[in-house]
């Protein structure tokens, strides 16, 4: 087993639900109804504590401790894709952004459920669980407010025309594609998109919104490689704020 | 040396922290003793990957091990034998109830949302409900609604 590969794996995956869940977290006390103000903070701590143990698999490669790495890096150091780091934005995008998103995921750590590498296996098989919840939760609201009023319809394929080039960036190819395949570990961004995008359309022909042609559309890479948008940095000072001032801060 | 039966039994004085009439052997998040000479060593999986309580939970171990007089005693936190809602007795079961909290439906592991409909109302007994979120005050409850007593009662979530 090469580790670099399995490293680049387990950074993408643990950085997105880092700040995917920092941005959930941000929705706390400001929900437009008080269960999706809860909905959006639970969720926010599955995918804060996903992600802790992911980084706590790195560590166990001999990366640093899970805080470390959490607090301490800066953007360029971040492997997450830009989807997961743009500003909540109304509750639409947020929506939208959780739908997109968390289908890739469920079918990601589905797929990372058989991995040769059993420690990733083990962990995707529980999260897979987990991540049952979220997208039962994105399911019921896309298809309720997909169809529903001219406002709601319109505001949400407007979210979703926006938010497709970054959901396309999920999916931004590995240099270790290969590898992963051929050692078992991953099946690749390629085959997780094709069935990440067969779910999405499959949910969005139930509603009265559009399934953007992606042929159009060109991917927002970079994530992957360390390069952000203007909005990564302001989260990350923002997050790591307590702990770069005190680490050993406790509560 | 102590049996394992022992510590169990001892065990059962740890109570979930956010629910103090489940211990963690009803919970089911206990999934190995192993007992030697010298030391005691309990591995445990949290319930949510995310879990905050976890690491009281783990303190708490610790310090009921010590008050029997077992010094050495070392937990690991480990998914090698993931937790489900199926792991939780029935004995757990049946004080998530007393506690007013719906037990999860036991399920084939693969939890789908018609499950969550019509759970039993811990309340006045009754299966006419309906799931109101599947997000509740902690990461392991959803909320629900009673449409025969008019109550809102919460559930252990299925997983």
């Amino acid at each position: 087993m090469n580790e670099i590969t399995i490293k680049e794996l387990l950074y993408k995956i643990a950085d997105d639900q880092l700040i995917l869940g920092h941005r959930n977290s941000e929705w706390t006390g400001f929900g437009p109804l008080l269960e999706e103000d809860i909905a959006f903070s639970s969720m926010a701590q599955d995918k804060v504590g996903q992600s802790q143990a992911m980084y706590q698999l790195l560590h166990e490669l001999g990366e640093a401790e899970p805080d470390t790495v959490a607090f301490m890096r800066n953007e360029d150091q971040f492997h997450n894709c830009q989807l997961t780091e743009l500003p909540n934005g109304e509750y639409d995008f947020s929506l939208i952004r959780h739908f997109l998103f968390d289908f890739a995921y469920a079918i990601r750590f589905e797929m990372l459920a058989n991995s040769s590498y059993e420690p990733l296996a083990k962990l995707s098989k529980k999260i897979q669980g987990e991540l049952r919840y979220h997208t039962m939760h994105a399911n019921t609201w896309i298809k309720q407010l997909g169809s529903a009023t001219e406002e709601s319809i319109s505001r949400l394929q407007n979210s979703l025309n926006e938010a497709m080039p970054y959901s396309l960036g999920i999916f931004e190819p590995s240099p270790y594609e290969a590898e992963l395949k051929s050692e078992g570990i991953f099946e690749g961004e390629e085959v997780l998109k094709e069935k990440w995008l067969a779910k999405i359309t499959d949910v969005i022909n139930q509603t009265q919104l559009q399934m953007p042609d992606i042929s159009t559309l060109t991917p927002k890479y970079g994530g992957r490689k360390g390069k952000h948008t203007e909005h990564l940095q302001p989260l990350l000072d923002e997050m790591a704020e307590v702990f770069r001032i005190d680490p050993t801060a406790d509560w | 040396m102590y049996s394992e039966a022992q510590i169990l039994e001892w065990l059962e004085e740890v109570k979930d922290p956010e629910i103090p009439v489940l211990s963690l052997v009803d919970l089911g998040v206990i999934t190995n003793i192993d007992i030697n000479e010298h030391r005691v060593a309990v591995t445990m999986t949290p319930t949510f990957v995310g879990c905050p309580a976890i690491d009281y939970m783990k303190q708490d171990v610790i310090e009921v091990l010590n008050s029997y007089g077992i010094d050495n005693v070392d937990v690991q936190v480990n998914f090698d034998e993931p937790w489900n809602s199926n792991k939780i007795t029935e004995k757990g079961r049946k004080a998530l109830k007393e506690f007013g909290l719906a037990p999860p439906p036991k399920h084939n592991l693969i939890v789908d949302i018609d499950i969550l409909d019509n759970i039993e109302c811990p309340n006045c007994g009754s299966n006419n409900s309906v799931m109101k979120t599947p997000f509740g005050p902690t990461a392991c409850r959803s909320i629900h609604f009673c449409n025969n007593c008019k109550e809102t009662f919460e559930q252990f979530k299925p997983l």
